[in-house]
């Protein structure tokens, strides 16, 4: 692949890397970025005959409500989000917790580029390229104990930048929280992410580290993480908190079970034209049925949400 | 006719919004959804129309002058033709036309058979609003036309509903929404301001 032969040369690489996908916006990578770049694995993970979402729709549609509930307003606020220095806490019921500073914490991990769906429980979807490494990897180095059954995930906190959480009337209890099972987080799809389209995160799609996990709703993939903790009890994530009938802990994408205001069978995959609307029936697991499924063999899925 | 010019420049406004909005989604400068987008500027503008229609009889009694109310009809009739809008926007974007899943909505979800309801009640007082019925249903029509306050609150009860995380655009309309509703409480109605009259009087 031209892609492999190329990423041994870091210059020609990364000249390459901007022109990987149409119309993508040059960031502004931290150095630790651009030297992982060059020896990115491209397309370690793809999806058949799926046109990947143009990169301004995925950059200019986003839920991430600490910069407003508007779909626009995350690539107007935030911009101004400082991401670098970047510093994640790990802690709970692991034998080497840690404070690191995002370059050194990301140090031991080559890149990978996995283009995964994306569902958003909204009931539309995008293709996305994100370029990360497996939380997996991570959780080895971090040796959770054997008490640790879960993953609690935690977003930035900070008002001055963002000012979602300065609303008088969110409904969101800050900072935002998310978890996984353990054996969720150690499956190899679970991906942490530190760029896509070829580039690092732009800031409102989570820099600079996320979690992306493709067979559940996109609110799982927590975004802009500083705290990772291994804990026993399942953590009380933000959306169950607020509308525990609405959204559960699980969130598998699941097209037989409704949202209790709209059907999940089917999804709007963006763009999605006026008169040529793009509508195509969800997939179980988004997809991803075959990874998945035997993490959820025996569990009520109706009930299990 | 009177003042002939206020209305032509109201139809031509409630006219040209819509056109306008579509030319944007069609030379695609409303994002990647524009559907979701239409549907639900049209929502929230036949809302907008409804608390501006709310409105008229209040300001004719602050100010004195008529042509509030000689706009009020075709204000309210834009707010039900942007809400019949609103719902065939749904229909063909958000449904894709899909009537067997309609009767499922229609029976699932509490926003939609808010919204629906109120959608009957304004199109009942669209089909009533000529003067042929005025006539007919003699002082029945007043009663009837009350039923706009019903109409605002299921609105306004459908918008929250919809409402993920945030309040804040939902307060600022039934904030309006309450403000127009306490207008019109007896003792709040005879204590408002009357700037016409202070006016003449300086005038003397």
């Amino acid at each position: 692949m031209a892609g492999l032969a190329l990423g041994a040369l870091p210059a020609v690489g990364r000249a390459a890397d901007a022109a990987r996908y149409p119309e993508v916006e040059p960031g502004k990578p931290a150095g630790w970025f651009t030297d992982k770049l060059a020896a990115t694995r491209w397309q370690a993970v793809t999806v058949k005959d799926e046109a990947i979402t143009p990169f301004r729709d995925a950059t200019h549609y986003n839920n991430f409500y600490e910069f407003g509930p508007g779909k626009g307003d995350p690539a107007d606020n935030a911009g101004s989000l400082p991401t670098e220095p970047w510093r994640l806490v790990i802690d709970g019921e692991v034998d080497k917790p840690g404070n690191y500073a995002l370059e050194d914490f990301v140090k031991p991990y080559q890149l990978e580029e996995r283009i995964y769906r994306l569902r958003c429980v909204e009931a539309w979807s995008m293709v996305i390229p994100w370029l990360g490494f497996p939380l997996a990897d991570i959780l080895k180095r971090v040796q959770p104990t054997s008490k640790a059954r879960y993953v609690c995930f935690e977003t930035l906190r900070d008002p001055e930048h963002m000012p979602g959480q300065r609303s008088g009337f969110a409904l969101i209890d800050w900072p935002y929280v998310e978890g996984l099972r353990l054996d969720e987080a150690m499956n190899p799809l679970t991906l942490m992410a530190v760029g896509m389209y070829g580039r690092e995160l732009p800031n409102q799609n989570g820099a600079p580290l996320r979690l992306v996990v493709p067979w559940k709703y996109g609110f799982k993939s927590i975004k802009s993480i500083v705290r990772m903790s291994l804990v026993a009890e399942q953590p009380k994530t933000t959306w169950q908190g607020l509308a525990p009938e609405e959204y559960g802990f699980y969130a598998n994408v699941n097209p037989q079970v409704d949202h209790p205001r709209w059907t999940q069978a089917r999804e709007r995959r963006l763009p999605s034209g006026l008169f040529s609307p793009n509508v195509r029936d969800t997939l179980m697991f988004n997809g991803y049925a075959e990874q998945v499924s035997g993490l959820y063999a025996g569990l009520d899925l109706r009930k299990n949400y | 006719m009177r003042y002939p010019g206020l209305r032509l420049a109201l139809f031509l406004f409630g006219c040209l919004l819509p056109a306008w909005w579509l030319y944007e989604a069609m030379s695609n400068q409303l994002g990647p959804d524009p559907g979701k987008v239409l549907v639900t500027r049209l929502g929230l503008g036949g809302l907008i129309y409804l608390l501006v229609g709310l409105c008229m009889s209040p300001l004719q009694r602050m100010t004195g002058w008529a042509g509030w109310i000689v706009v009020r009809r075709q204000i309210g009739l834009w707010s039900f033709a942007y809400i019949l809008l609103h719902l065939l926007g749904y229909l063909v974007f958000m449904l894709g036309l899909d009537i067997g899943q309609l009767g499922v909505e229609l029976r699932r979800r509490p926003y939609i058979i808010v919204g629906t309801l109120g959608f009957l009640g304004l199109l009942m007082l669209a089909v009533t609003s000529n003067r042929a019925s005025q006539r007919r249903l003699g002082a029945r029509w007043r009663s009837l036309h009350r039923l706009v306050y019903a109409v605002l609150g299921l609105g306004l009860l459908h918008f929250l509903w919809i409402v993920r995380s945030d309040l804040g655009e939902w307060t600022l309309y039934a904030g309006a929404g309450l403000a127009v509703m306490v207008m019109r409480i007896p003792a709040v109605w005879r204590r408002l301001p009357r700037f016409n009259r202070k006016k003449r009087n300086e005038l003397k």
